[in-house]
């Protein structure tokens, strides 16, 4: 013990313990505090990236905090798979008002979009944007396609169609046809409900039903159309308007060729 | 051609118009040029004549052609035996067709004539011949003297007809009053039942669903039974389940506790003619039926807003159990779907009451 009580007793060693202390604390303090991460950088850096654009092109009717104003419903808690859906199918940023915001062409790269989606996120919790294994139809069974088209049927149809041509609604609304959709984005709709649309969630339609339902309108919008022109599936309407347009045309026509005279030698 | 068409007399314009008989005849060229008229017959007869190849093309095409082989035109694929039927087939109809109308314009007697029109009436002397010979048939049959004849004939045809009309009229059960209250006027929804969603048959917990949710749901019983009576089972008993902001609907005082918090269970089963509706907007509460409109209101006991039903949606009375799962109170207050001629609509909804 001597060796120690020398070494206490030394003249550098009051200065060096006094520097191990602050050693110590420092590193201690760097272990425990809070880390400023590259990931999160980024992420701050995207959210702030959203709200700038999002105060330019969504603040006028949605408000500056996205609490809504009399022209926009407030975006607290509709998450980032909601952005996703209405920036993603250039439903918004909406022209005008309208009965029923069409699809339109997307002017937003997917990072800007993700931007606003994750600036608005923060504003309150809601659906996130989903990863591909929650709606991609990949190595769905046979079995499984066919029950996501009784699920279909059950839950889509009365709306979209018995296939997903879309159909009607009150008032000039109407349910978009799903053939063109990505499966992104009937995942998105199925979970934040756009416009009229009700919300189907994760816990009485898992994922795993989605991915069904997916899977079966992909397949069944595979199928060659052997019935020949579809007139945009509206079913019984359109293909009623076709019928009496060429049908009753054409029968007055051949109608009108068998009562005329014809030439004459005059 | 001479005929009875009187002058037409105008009094108040004071003159007459006389009858302008017909336009004169004039010949079609067909009938004046040797030549032309010989090129329609050889017209015609090209076209029947392309009929057989058609025809021959047609069985061609049934055994050439693959069955599942698909012609893409870009737009629209076709099934090529089909384009191929339609092509040859439908052809050679049109071709018929026009080449026996052309036949009738350009190569048939081409005079006119006229019918003149008279009564619908017989003659007097052919109604007397004819009651004349019924007369005579009715003494030749000698039912006058043998008057029974007639009576047993008639009976014995009329009788004949009964067991036709007992075959008839079992071919389903009668509806009567107990009949209809063990089937029509009931579901097998039940105190306890759970609601399943349809298909992926998941129990639902109210904390599941989210405002502006729709579940179509169906009871949980209904998975015991199959084929026919499964189906009979489903067509009443579906239920659309949905979730609204318990602020934003009208709840009658006598329906307070039949929702939980916000979530309300209707017939799914519209009670126009029965289609089955889940066409449901989240934001007006309205459901619509896609046959013919009819549109319902579920932020208020789901009355009719439109369309051509004549009574509000039933509503299953839910509650939550032991195990905090969405169950139904007891059955139908009221009979689901379409209106029967012995229905009883007293016990129905109607808008404002409590």
């Amino acid at each position: 013990m001597n060796f120690l009580t020398n070494l206490r007793r030394h003249a550098a060693a009051r200065p060096a313990l006094l520097i191990l202390a602050l050693l110590v604390v420092g590193l201690g303090y760097s272990v425990v505090s809070p880390q400023q991460s590259s990931a999160e950088t980024e992420m701050t850096q995207q959210i702030e990236e959203g709200k700038a654009l999002f105060d330019f092109t969504c603040s006028s009717c949605h408000g500056l905090g996205g609490e809504g104003t009399s022209q926009g419903p407030s975006l607290i808690g509709v998450g980032a798979a909601a952005v996703d859906f209405q920036m993603g199918t250039g439903r918004m940023p909406a022209a005008r008002e309208q009965a029923q915001l069409p699809s339109r062409q997307v002017n937003y790269s997917q990072e800007q979009i993700e931007a606003v989606a994750a600036y608005v996120a923060t504003l309150g919790a809601g659906p996130e944007i989903p990863a591909e294994s929650a709606y991609s139809p990949e190595g769905l069974t046979e079995e499984e396609i066919a029950r996501g088209g009784a699920l279909f049927r059950a839950n889509c149809s009365a709306c979209h169609g018995i296939v997903g041509g879309g159909g009607a609604m009150p008032n000039g609304k109407y349910a978009p046809s799903l053939v063109e959709t990505d499966a992104v984005h009937i995942y998105e709709a199925v979970r934040t409900g756009p416009q009229q649309m009700p919300t189907f969630s994760k816990d009485v339609m898992p994922d795993e039903s989605v991915r069904e339902i997916i899977g079966y309108l992909d397949e069944a919008h595979e199928q060659p159309n052997y019935g020949g022109l579809t007139m945009g599936d509206a079913g019984p309407v359109s293909e009623g308007f076709w019928a009496f347009i060429l049908g009753i045309g054409g029968l007055a026509i051949v109608a009108t060729w068998i009562a005329k005279k014809g030439a004459r030698a005059r | 051609m001479s005929h009875d068409n009187l002058p037409v007399k105008d009094p108040d314009l004071g003159h007459s118009v006389p009858d302008p008989g017909l336009e004169p005849h004039v010949e079609r060229y067909t009938d004046v040029d040797k030549g032309a008229g010989n090129r329609a017959y050889a017209a015609i007869l090209m076209m029947l004549a392309a009929v057989p190849v058609l025809a021959i093309a047609f069985v061609v095409i049934y055994f050439a052609v693959p069955r599942n082989a698909y012609i893409d035109f870009g737009l629209l694929k076709a099934n090529a035996q089909n384009v191929g039927f339609g092509l040859t087939g439908g052809l050679a109809a049109v071709l018929i067709g026009v080449a026996v109308i052309q036949w009738a314009r350009v190569l048939m007697s081409d005079e006119e004539s006229v019918e003149l029109r008279h009564a619908a009436s017989s003659t007097d002397d052919d109604r007397a011949a004819v009651m004349g010979l019924w007369d005579d048939g009715v003494e030749q049959s000698s039912v006058r003297r043998r008057k029974l004849l007639l009576g047993a004939l008639g009976g014995a045809v009329g009788i004949s007809l009964v067991p036709a009309v007992v075959l008839l009229a079992d071919m389903g059960p009668h509806p009567t009053k107990r009949l209809r209250e063990e089937t029509l006027e009931r579901t097998i929804w039940a105190e306890g039942i759970l609601l399943l969603n349809d298909e992926n048959w998941l129990p639902i917990r109210p904390e599941m669903l989210e405002v502006g949710q729709l579940v179509n749901a169906q009871p949980a019983n209904l998975r015991y039974l199959h084929g026919v009576e499964a189906h009979q089972a489903k067509a009443k008993a579906a239920i659309i389940v949905v979730r609204m902001d318990p602020n934003s609907i009208k709840v009658p005082e006598s329906r307070k506790d039949w929702h939980v918090s916000g979530i309300l269970a209707y017939s799914k089963i519209c009670t126009h003619v029965g289609c089955p509706i889940s066409l449901w907007e989240r934001q007006t509460h309205h459901l619509l039926c896609p046959c013919h409109q009819s549109t319902f209101d579920l932020g208020n006991s789901g009355v009719v807003v439109f369309g051509p039903a004549a009574r509000a949606l039933p509503q299953l009375p839910i509650t939550v159990n032991a195990d905090g799962y969405l169950v139904a109170q007891s059955d139908f207050t009221v009979p689901v779907g379409p209106s029967y001629f012995e229905r009883d609509s007293s016990q129905d909804f109607k808008d404002g009451d409590q």
